[in-house]
């Protein structure tokens, strides 16, 4: 799960590490208010959205007066702000990050990150700040610090301060950056995060080690016991499909392909994508209806797929294990009678008691296309949203 | 012996009267599997399936002698379980339960690490399918009855997915030594490379079948390994060819975010170890089936 800047910083802030002083507005009028109250005479906007490259898109602006941040937030409040990391559809503005101006001497990256080589948590700096880390590490791979965490002992002081001098700090502001490296590391394993990313993070004129910038991920694993993170969740930044499906305990990502998947198995669930692909279709989604393909989260599946109207034909593709090919074609069946469907089914049935599945399908009366390998069902499904194609096309044509 | 399991390997199934649990023991009982107890703190005395539930794994281990363990555990607790089972000197855990924090496996795995390699506890999992040696022992939740006892040695991280390539290897009249699932988490017990070096020792492997996917290190860690230890041949499969960049695809561990994390990169780096790579999933047991002619 992500989180947005100002809340990271928030939780940063509470184990110690330092903050420039900021307020959130979900309004124009309260970002000037909020820059009046802060009071100065300089301020960053910043658009709260789930995704980095900010600066560059736009969503990042410096005002010089409340008026100037009236006006600039008036912009900024609805749009939607497309980076390279959004995506071409963008993540709406609704909440934007008053925040006072401080001077900058120099830059740091530093991240924390889950190492799954090592399996540990890994820490990856850089004196190179500001910039992103594929671009540091394509440009300059020398100036990466890294380092990992004995998981039994925790981050060690001398682990941080090998890592200040190797980013050049001095000396006498060695220990500062010791206790803002522990304090990420303690927020880190604390509330089970998965990343933790300062870019950058600060040396200020009047010597003191800040978070600019700020954002976190979290397991989501372990929300169970983080409650207070949880509330943190920002519903309007994800995908409302992607977010319905995840409430309904369904595992699904929207792609820009036509041809819907319905699959029990994370893997098997990709493995079909990838077959759509080689007979020549797209994808339009990937999504995991779990181990036990029981009629209900058949039934939901469809409803998700049908939810995207760029879909023009669905494959459906369940290997039945201990829950049966004919009790899967029953549920399959019951969910196509309750659910509107109006595009080409394509369904293929693997593993036990696979001729009595196939038998309920053909006996159902319903328009069924059924396939036995996985590579004939993606060629049906890639036939059949063909010719729904060409159909369409005629019927504009008429 | 098949590298983790034989027909008399003593089982035990630790969380043994969950619905599910209850179930898959009977399963796994049914096959043949040597089931002589469960765990389930609170719940000793007990009898689920006709065997002796106990309170405690080193309860269990004193009375049974086990050796292996499914562990059947809800994710808060999972990575308890597993570690009461590495101290109470069980040899072989398959851990089922999808859902446990990462920093929890990382404990884990710290955790199993005090004790010295001879007496070190193997795990696979968590978030898998389980272990099969066909025709000896099944400690897992997949069907039994689409594996052949055979030569073939397969290594998935996903369940349905490994099913399908057994399914595939069956119907060609193909059997399998032993199946492991080492899942789909990011932090796992056991790596491709740990399990590729017991199938290189393993007598009854003649071939080997690793089904990858998207996100993490460990397949080009296996194809380094493969390239250096490696004597019998290997066939792959890696799945996410068109999963899109910063995305998790319901494993989680199944998330492109580093280079050499894609499909098509490890596709280049597994040929290049001398890996023979089915190009899709429809033809896993073909490509197998003509490299062992």
């Amino acid at each position: 799960m992500d989180i947005h800047e100002y809340q990271a910083k928030e939780v940063l802030s509470n184990f110690g590490v330092l903050i420039p002083q900021g307020a959130l507005a979900y309004s124009p009028e309260q970002a000037a208010y909020r820059a009046r109250e802060m009071g100065g005479e300089r301020w960053v906007v910043k658009a709260q959205i789930h995704a980095g490259g900010r600066g560059k898109a736009g969503g990042v602006k410096v005002c010089d007066s409340d008026v100037e941040i009236q006006e600039v937030t008036e912009e900024l409040f609805g749009k939607k702000l497309v980076t390279h990391q959004t995506g071409p559809e963008g993540k709406g503005i609704y909440r934007v990050y008053v925040e006072a101006a401080v001077p900058i001497d120099r830059e740091i990256y530093l991240g924390f990150v889950l190492d799954r080589t090592s399996q540990r948590v890994m820490i990856v700096a850089s004196a190179e700040g500001g910039m992103e880390i594929e671009e540091i590490s394509e440009e300059r791979p020398d100036s990466i610090v890294r380092a990992t965490v004995e998981p039994a002992v925790g981050l060690q002081e001398f682990q941080c301060r090998e890592i200040a001098f190797k980013l050049g700090i001095e000396a006498s502001m060695v220990q500062q950056m010791v206790r803002t490296l522990q304090a990420c590391y303690r927020a880190f394993t604390e509330l089970d995060a998965t990343m933790v990313e300062i870019n950058p993070l600060i040396v200020t004129g009047d010597n003191r080690i800040m978070a600019l910038d700020a954002k976190m991920t979290f397991d989501d694993n372990a929300l169970f016991r983080h409650p207070q993170i949880s509330e943190l969740r920002d519903k309007s930044q994800e995908d409302p499909r992607e977010s319905r499906a995840a409430d309904r305990g369904l595992s699904y990502v929207g792609l820009d392909g036509n041809i819907g998947c319905i699959v029990n198995g994370a893997g098997l669930a990709m493995a079909t994508m990838d077959t759509i692909k080689l007979a020549g279709g797209e994808p339009a989604n990937f999504l995991d209806i779990g181990g036990g393909a029981t009629p209900e989260r058949v039934a939901k599946a469809f409803r998700l797929v049908m939810s995207d109207s760029n879909v023009q034909a669905i494959l459906v593709n369940i290997f039945a294990g201990i829950n049966r090919c004919d009790w899967v074609a029953e549920g399959v069946v019951q969910a196509l009678r309750e659910v509107q469907v109006d595009v080409p089914v394509i369904v293929r049935l693997a593993g036990t008691n696979v001729e009595e599945g196939q038998k309920i399908l053909a006996e159902s009366g319903l328009p069924l296309i059924r396939a036995t390998t996985l590579m004939e069902a993606a060629e049906r499904a890639v036939e059949a949203w063909q010719s729904d194609q060409k159909q369409s096309t005629n019927a504009r044509a008429v | 012996m098949s590298i983790f399991l034989d027909s008399d390997t003593k089982v035990i199934v630790q969380g043994i009267t969950g619905k599910m649990a209850r179930f898959h023991t009977k399963d796994m009982i049914e096959y043949g599997t040597n089931v002589v107890g469960g765990v389930v703190p609170g719940k000793g005395g007990e009898t689920v399936e006709g065997v002796p539930v106990f309170n405690t794994v080193k309860d269990a281990v004193e009375a049974t002698s086990a050796e292996a363990t499914l562990v059947f555990v809800p994710p808060p607790s999972a990575a308890d379980s597993i570690m009461e089972a590495a101290d109470a000197g069980i040899r072989y855990c398959v851990c089922i339960t999808d859902g446990i924090p990462a920093q929890d496996m990382i404990r884990v795995k710290r955790y199993m690490y005090r004790y010295p390699k001879e007496r070190r506890m193997v795990l696979t999992g968590p978030n898998c399918a389980g272990t099969i040696s066909p025709g000896k022992a099944l400690l897992g939740i997949m069907p039994g009855h689409i594996y052949l006892e055979g030569n073939v040695g397969i290594i998935g991280r996903s369940g349905t997915l490994g099913y399908e390539a057994a399914a595939q290897l069956k119907e060609r009249g193909i059997g399998v030594s032993t199946s492991v699932g080492i899942g789909g988490d990011p932090i796992n017990g056991s790596s491709f490379r740990d399990v590729l070096e017991h199938f290189e020792n393993d007598p009854d492997t003649h071939v080997i079948c690793m089904i990858g996917e998207i996100g993490g290190p460990q397949e080009a860690e296996a194809a380094e390994y493969i390239r250096d230890h490696v004597s019998k041949p290997v066939v792959a499969y890696v799945a996410g060819l068109t999963a899109p960049k910063g995305r998790t695809m319901g494993h989680a561990g199944a998330i492109i975010s580093a280079f050499g994390e894609s499909a098509s990169e490890k596709v280049e780096i597994l040929t290049k170890a001398g890996v023979t790579v089915a190009e899709n999933p429809a033809v896993i047991g073909e490509t197998i089936a003509s490299i062992m002619q």
